[in-house]
């Protein structure tokens, strides 16, 4: 029963994966990415892996399919004018595609030896940190390292999407105005929903710490909010150069940077916790990361500030 | 654990498809959605292992699913980039092309 | 079963400085941005600075005590923490970025300033925010032991180097931008799938704890294949060289100045420390052949395609092509059975064409930046009456280019002369060759665009000028490349500190 499901999951997945990648119209090719990206989440649930599954559907199906959307919006007529590959290389591609998946498929069977896992030695320190889920630990606590630069990285994502702006439109506002609709059902929402998904996104964070969910999640719950709300047009876009918006952009890392220079003084290691304070520290790191994070979410979907008259 | 072997098995296959796409597809919006592709086959490769590993009262390996978190994020903001830079060189070119030969005349 | 555990390692005295490298530039690029342009130079000078000492400071005690520097980071041992560790060539490597970063700020200084009184300024915000992340993402690449935390750094690396590449806006810089993107993410998603395999097959993610474990199965060897696949997209190493000259030369010059002094030498670093250190048992004499045959092609079809160029920044991309292929010699010239003297002289023959090619090839696009900026143009064929209007940048170029020739005395003929010593003593005639072609063929291209330089200028052509301290740091990177001649012609026992026996 349970091989049937996932023998159908992964022929679903095969199916809907491969139809994005042949789809003609772009913008047909996005909204079955966005659907692969939620079937991609159940396979992630059944292999145990419900935080992966979370971040798999707010960012990787979620956030990325928004992306996705606006780009193929914008672009889609260009399917006419590039020049096509001969049939030729579409074999040649077909075959060589055929090698790459039948060798890392066989690799399955030739993986030496008993599974390889660090189960075992996270669990074994987890209680010391205070952090119920697994996960998180190894997010903030073994490997906060990467996390931290993850967080650099987004800010890098941020620059690299600025960057494009024009140098007169620089200090503008972000281009949620391109897309700002009137209506009154989104009116409705955007007053209605956002303090809901502001008490939701800090639950998930919050909660991240002993079961599923985090930074992220709450993040991506967050920017839907904002986008929400700039897209109803209920609230004034700020504008890039804002001193306030800016301060959220920066204040998760600024707390995690600051936690982890803090541990050189106590007890003595960059990154490391004092003894007993790891899950609150964590927890309040997190939830400033939250901020940070569903600000620069909505910033990346936004794109690059445009000119005042560039409705 | 057939749900782990059959899950590398579309991990291997999505990893081919994209592979096929990123040579055929000239736009590169579809080299983009080909290259998203290929990353959550990656991804799902690595949830298998996770799995694989699964041990100590869990349900997988915790270090391997950590890091697919980590890797979702990178791989989205590589697609923010990438989607900035196509909407400005459609908007500089007139068709968002990585061959010369495209450019609007 | 899981793998026995290694002995131990802790953090050593000064550790806590490559932490410091890495993350210093991660605060002054959050300050940058929150405080929205204020003091944004003041900032960026202070982040440099202190990147030059605690390189230095690092190189110091690693020579010192003859011992890498190690820092476990929060305390945590691999395999579930990250643990950062500089060896000679690391610290070797810190040393030249942090000078050349520093280098390329100061050349960039005016161009990028904050107008006064102005509302903050996209440029400015936009280079310094990058040059910073560059910093701390080669600090990373160069010190980090944890095959993820390296994948997080090539991200950064590349993420810092789009913004660079794109600054000037306009259809073609864009175009190359967003090609060098697709194609290093391709390359990040094959050294990934590498690492997943890897992790899959050993269950850690340490460099030490995976070399000494590592077996020749089919997982082990697929993973080395894509990593070392990926690896090479992001070098532009032929075939995969498509995406380089257009983005390179597309940048401002600063910027350019550092993406191939630096950047391509970033994940080129982790290639090699993957081969050597990570999984060195695994050095099959053929696949390495392989690897040579294409710096070899490298060499050859980077130094030709230089020579037909018609604007002189692209010709100078090209020549990154091809000095980047003499690196890979390393891979066959270095035996699995190391430690003779012709290994270590093909060893520090390659470390040294990294370098000596960064500060020449550095020199060179500041050199190239300021000709455009004199000429209002970079086509070679009007490069004429350059020599008298500024002598300094034409002798910059100049100097640069013998290095990249390898004519005695510079940098990069101590490099090749060991690298062909290396070539003669182990039989390998056809690099031998190919290393005395390419040097032929360098000379071909640097003379061409010099005896242009030398010529009378075109009637009517008004010639700009350009400050005199630009000039003069384009000269001293030259310079660095040419007195870097002067080290004797034998092995140098720095950059074998701290490498696995």
């Amino acid at each position: 029963m349970e091989t049937g499901f996932d023998l159908a999951l992964t022929l679903l997945l095969l199916g809907v994966g491969g139809w994005s990648i042949l789809a003609r119209n772009m913008m047909t090719a996005v909204i079955i990415f966005i659907a692969y990206g939620l079937l991609l989440s159940l396979a992630w649930v059944r292999i145990f892996a419900i935080d992966v599954s979370l971040t798999e559907a707010a960012i990787g199906s979620g956030a990325t399919g928004m992306l996705m959307v606006i780009a193929a919006h914008k672009v889609g007529a260009d399917a006419r004018r590039v020049v096509h590959p001969s049939r030729a290389i579409h074999v040649l591609a077909g075959i060589v595609a055929a090698l790459v998946a039948v060798g890392i498929a066989a690799l399955a069977f030739v993986l030496p030896g008993e599974p390889q896992s660090l189960a075992g030695p996270v669990m074994e320190r987890l209680g010391d940190s205070g952090l119920g889920n697994p996960v998180a630990g190894v997010l903030f606590v073994y490997r906060a390292f990467d996390t931290l630069l993850e967080k650099v990285v987004l800010l890098l994502a941020l620059i690299g999407v600025w960057s494009l702006a024009r140098d007169e439109d620089w200090g503008g506002i972000p281009g949620f105005r391109l897309f700002r609709h009137h209506n009154s059902v989104l009116t409705l929402l955007a007053r209605s929903l956002p303090p809901i998904g502001f008490v939701f996104a800090i639950y998930m964070t919050w909660a991240g710490a002993d079961v599923p969910g985090g930074a992220f999640q709450g993040g991506t719950v967050l920017a839907a909010m904002w986008i929400l709300v700039m897209v109803a047009g209920v609230r004034k876009v700020p504008r890039v150069s804002s001193p306030l918006l800016r301060l959220a952009i920066v204040a998760g890392p600024v707390v995690f940077l600051a936690i982890g220079f803090f541990g050189f003084v106590m007890p003595g290691e960059f990154l490391a916790y004092p003894q007993g304070y790891a899950k609150p520290l964590i927890v309040v790191m997190e939830i400033a990361l939250t901020l940070s994070i569903g600000v620069i979410l909505g910033l990346l979907i936004a794109g690059p500030p445009k000119g005042e008259d560039a409705a | 654990m057939t749900a782990a072997l059959l899950f590398w098995l579309a991990g291997s296959g999505l990893i081919g498809l994209a592979v096929y796409g990123l040579i055929v597809n000239p736009h590169p919006l579809c080299k983009l959605l080909a290259l998203n592709l290929l990353g959550s086959g990656v991804f799902l490769l690595f949830g298998v292992i996770a799995r694989r590993g699964a041990a100590a009262g869990l349900g997988g390996d915790p270090v391997p699913q950590a890091l697919v978190i980590t890797g979702i994020v990178v791989a989205f903001s590589a697609t923010a980039i990438a989607v900035g830079l196509l909407l400005r060189l459609h908007g500089e070119a007139g068709v968002a092309s990585i061959d010369e030969e495209d450019d609007a005349p | 079963m899981p793998l026995e555990a290694l002995p131990v390692t802790d953090s050593t005295a000064g550790g806590a400085l490559l932490v410091l490298a890495i993350v210093m530039p991660a605060v002054a690029l959050v300050a940058l941005l929150g405080l929205g342009g204020r003091g944004a130079r003041t900032i960026v000078a202070a982040a440099l600075l202190v990147q030059l000492l605690v390189a230095a400071r690092v190189a110091l005690l690693v020579a010192g005590t003859q011992a890498p520097l190690v820092y476990v980071v929060g305390g945590f041992h691999p395999p579930l923490g990250i643990t950062l560790r500089a060896d000679g060539i690391s610290a070797l490597m810190m040393v030249v970025s942090a000078v050349i970063l520093a280098a390329a700020a100061a050349f960039a200084w005016k161009d990028f300033a904050q107008p006064r009184g102005k509302p903050e300024a996209r440029l400015s915000l936009i280079f310094w925010s990058a040059l910073l992340a560059m910093t701390s993402a080669l600090n990373l690449l160069f010190t980090s032991t944890d095959l993820f935390n390296l994948y997080v750094g090539l991200e950064l690396l590349t993420f810092a180097a789009i913004p660079v590449v794109a600054i000037k806006g306009g259809a073609e810089t864009v175009r190359a931008a967003l090609r060098y993107l697709l194609f290093a993410v391709f390359g990040s998603m094959l050294y990934l799938l590498g690492i997943v395999l890897i992790y899959g097959a050993y269950g850690t993610l340490a460099t030490a704890e995976i070399a000494a474990h590592v077996t020749p199965n089919a997982a082990t060897l697929a993973a080395a294949g894509f990593v070392t696949v990926g690896l090479l997209a992001k070098t532009a190493l032929f075939p995969f060289h498509l995406w380089l000259p257009p983005a390179h030369a597309g940048a401002p010059a600063a910027g350019s100045a550092v993406l191939s002094a630096l950047v391509v030498k970033g994940s080129l670093f982790l290639l090699m420390r993957l081969w050597f250190d990570t999984f060195p048992t695994l050095r099959a004499p053929d696949d390495m052949q392989l690897l040579a045959l294409l710096g070899a092609l490298a060499v050859i079809i980077g130094s030709i395609t230089a020579l037909r160029q018609q604007r002189l920044k692209l010709l100078v991309a090209y020549s990154t092509v091809a000095q980047i292929g003499y690196m890979f010699f390393v891979f066959t010239l270095v035996p699995t059975d190391a430690g003779d003297v012709i290994a270590g002289t093909a060893w520090t023959g390659a470390w040294l064409q990294v370098v000596a090619h960064a500060f020449a090839k550095a020199g060179m696009f500041l050199a190239a930046g300021l000709v455009a900026e004199i000429l209002g143009h970079d086509r070679i064929r009007e490069l004429g009456g350059l020599s008298a209007k500024a002598p300094l940048v034409v002798l910059a170029f100049a100097i640069s280019g013998l290095s990249l020739m390898g004519l005695p005395p510079s940098g990069g003929f101590s490099a090749k002369f060991m690298l062909l010593v290396a070539a003669l003593a182990e039989g390998h005639w056809l690099w031998a060759i190919v290393i005395i072609a390419g040097g032929v063929l360098a000379g071909a291209y640097v003379f061409g665009v010099l005896s242009r330089m030398m010529a009378a200028p075109a009637a009517g052509v008004e010639l700009a000028t350009v400050g005199r301290g630009r000039q003069l740091i384009a000269l001293g990177l030259a310079l660095v490349a040419l007195l870097m001649g002067l080290l004797p012609l034998s092995p140098i026992a720095f950059l074998t500190i701290g490498r696995l026996p």
